[in-house]
């Protein structure tokens, strides 16, 4: 569905990503995982062409598929139409539209009332709780609210593949939990194909069927979850799970990274 | 004292204040840029229906009309040609670039229409005048005024709060990033403020135009006292400039009369004292982000 092939992106002189490539199957739950800085952000922003004040061009070389088209240097509002919807990290809704606008406004592109008020009511389906403040304005919600509110955003671009950027930032254990769930459920019900970009390593793996982990601007694992969880690497430095000691009795901080 | 007509006419004024506050709101709510070319944008249309009017003999309302196209077209392409090309812009920069265009104008329409005054009337005599009860005296001028300001903020607030445009206007202010996300192209949402914005400002540069003279500095004064009455009414709340204007427009009625001699100040002062205790103005409130 979607394809990226050996993307390069720079900030300046800076090259933030060095030439990634992935690809994500129609239906599926792909997560990409990673630390801070390593990335991640970058790459979301990149396939939707978000760095639109940048002196250059992004990506500086690569290319991205969408559906069987390139899509890269193509203009943001295109990209939406043709069904790829951004719940961007920090949720970023507009704070002084009520709920209802908010909403409305992720359907921006779309001309069909009809087929809005149907997706109107699936957003309320998933997220009982925007229906009953439909009023109120965005800015005063809860985060766990407003990040509700930002996934049911990009819905209502009837999204063929739903791109989310960290939706359990600032979230508690639980909220993130009931988030997670949500998103599982647009993947069964709604048949939407969820790229989920994360930090959170041991709830991503939980949920997704297929994973890429991503480190200073690389790629370098890909694999699906069962794998990834015995990993020894995963394990230790992003799952929190000792390894053993050596020999002589302290730990090794280095280790080998291989690149794909 | 003529209470009644000192009202009225503060009123009216006010109401042209606050109508051409509007433009500079319209432009602020959807770009932060504080435009500074306002006045000039309005005085050079201005002089396109004057122009219409003299050299074409056409009647008021063609002239008019022309106008109003004319300052749609000139705002999309001060927009297009000045604001957008600026790279990685920042506020203070823009709102730099808008004094060049303000300069550039007025350099323009006095090299075309020259710096004498012209005689410009329009079909609302300032003359013709009805009492409608007694004291209080009302000029067909000012009917226009008040009917012609109504219209435009019922359509304002229709147009912010019921249409998907106006609605795109505000998220794009409020979030830009967000609102590229949503698939909003920002760029044409900035180009359509500054036409709507201009188109605004002409018609209340028209009005006004009847009670001082033309010439390409006409609009210097207004600007400031729309400008002010906007800052008091918080510089994003379409009925607050309103109002801001109104405050302004009585004030310097009421203060004209009894101190002649400090008329140009006093609504100055005024705001400098509600802003000393308002920062925000009347109706501001800038809503804080949380993280």
């Amino acid at each position: 569905m979607l394809k990226v092939n050996n993307i390069e992106t720079w900030y300046d002189l800076i090259r933030a990503l060095h030439g990634i490539s992935f690809e994500i199957n129609q239906g599926d739950v792909v997560a990409l995982l990673g630390s801070n800085g390593a990335g991640k952000t970058t790459v979301l922003k990149t396939i939707m062409r978000l760095f639109y004040d940048a002196k250059t061009e992004q990506p500086e070389k690569g290319t991205i598929e969408f559906l069987g088209t390139p899509i890269q240097r193509r203009d943001t509002s295109a990209i939406v139409k043709m069904g790829i919807g951004y719940v961007p990290e920090g949720r970023e809704v507009f704070p002084e539209l009520n709920v209802l606008e908010n909403l409305l406004m992720g359907a921006y592109t779309r001309n069909d009332k009809d087929g809005i008020q149907a997706d109107l009511e699936n957003v309320f389906r998933h997220f009982p709780i925007l229906r009953e403040r439909t009023k109120q304005q965005a800015g005063l919600m809860s985060g766990g609210e407003q990040q509700m509110l930002a996934i049911g955003r990009a819905l209502m671009s009837r999204p063929k593949l739903l791109m989310l950027d960290e939706p359990s930032l600032g979230l508690s254990p639980l909220l993130t939990h009931e988030i997670f769930q949500i998103i599982k459920n647009i993947n069964e019900q709604d048949g939407v194909t969820i790229f989920l970009v994360e930090q959170n390593v041991n709830m991503a793996l939980k949920y997704a069927h297929f994973a890429y982990l991503l480190e200073n601007g690389r790629i370098v694992r890909a694999d699906t979850p069962a794998v990834l969880r015995e990993d020894e690497d995963i394990k230790e430095f992003y799952l929190g799970i000792a390894r053993e000691q050596s020999v002589k009795g302290y730990k090794r901080y280095r280790r080998k990274v291989r690149f794909r | 004292m003529p209470f009644g007509q000192l009202l009225i006419e503060g009123l009216a004024m006010g109401a042209c204040y606050g109508l051409f506050g509007l433009a500079v709101v319209i432009i602020y709510k959807t770009s932060e840029v504080v435009n500074f070319a306002a006045g000039d944008m309005a005085m050079f249309s201005t002089f396109v229906s004057f122009h219409v009017l003299t050299v074409y003999g056409a009647p008021f309302w063609v002239s008019f009309l022309a106008a109003l196209a004319f300052a749609a077209l000139l705002g999309v392409f001060i927009e297009f040609f000045f604001l957008r090309p600026a790279k990685n812009p920042s506020l203070l920069g823009l709102i730099v670039i808008t004094i060049g265009t303000q300069l550039l104008l007025a350099g323009v329409a006095s090299w075309k229409w020259g710096a004498e005054q012209q005689a410009f009337s329009i079909p609302f005599s300032y003359q013709v005048t009805y009492e409608i009860m007694p004291g209080f005296v009302i000029s067909q001028w000012a009917i226009a005024v008040f009917i012609i300001a109504a219209l435009i903020m019922a359509f304002l607030y229709f147009f912010f709060k019921h249409t998907k445009l106006g609605t795109a206007m505000r998220a794009t202010q409020q979030n830009k990033h967000a609102a590229k996300i949503m698939g909003i192209k920002t760029n044409r949402v900035f180009a359509f403020a500054w036409a709507f914005s201009s188109v605004i400002g002409v018609t209340a540069a028209v009005l006004l135009s009847a009670r001082t003279i033309l010439d390409p500095q006409f609009m210097m004064e207004p600007f400031l006292r729309a400008f002010a009455a906007a800052v008091l009414g918080g510089l994003m709340s379409i009925p607050g400039v309103l109002i801001g204007g109104g405050i302004m427009g009585l004030i310097e009625n009421f203060f004209g009369y009894a101190w002649p001699t400090w008329k140009p100040i006093t609504a100055f002062v005024v705001i400098v004292l509600v802003l000393c205790i308002r920062p925000a103005g009347l109706f501001g409130k800038h809503y804080v982000k949380k993280v």
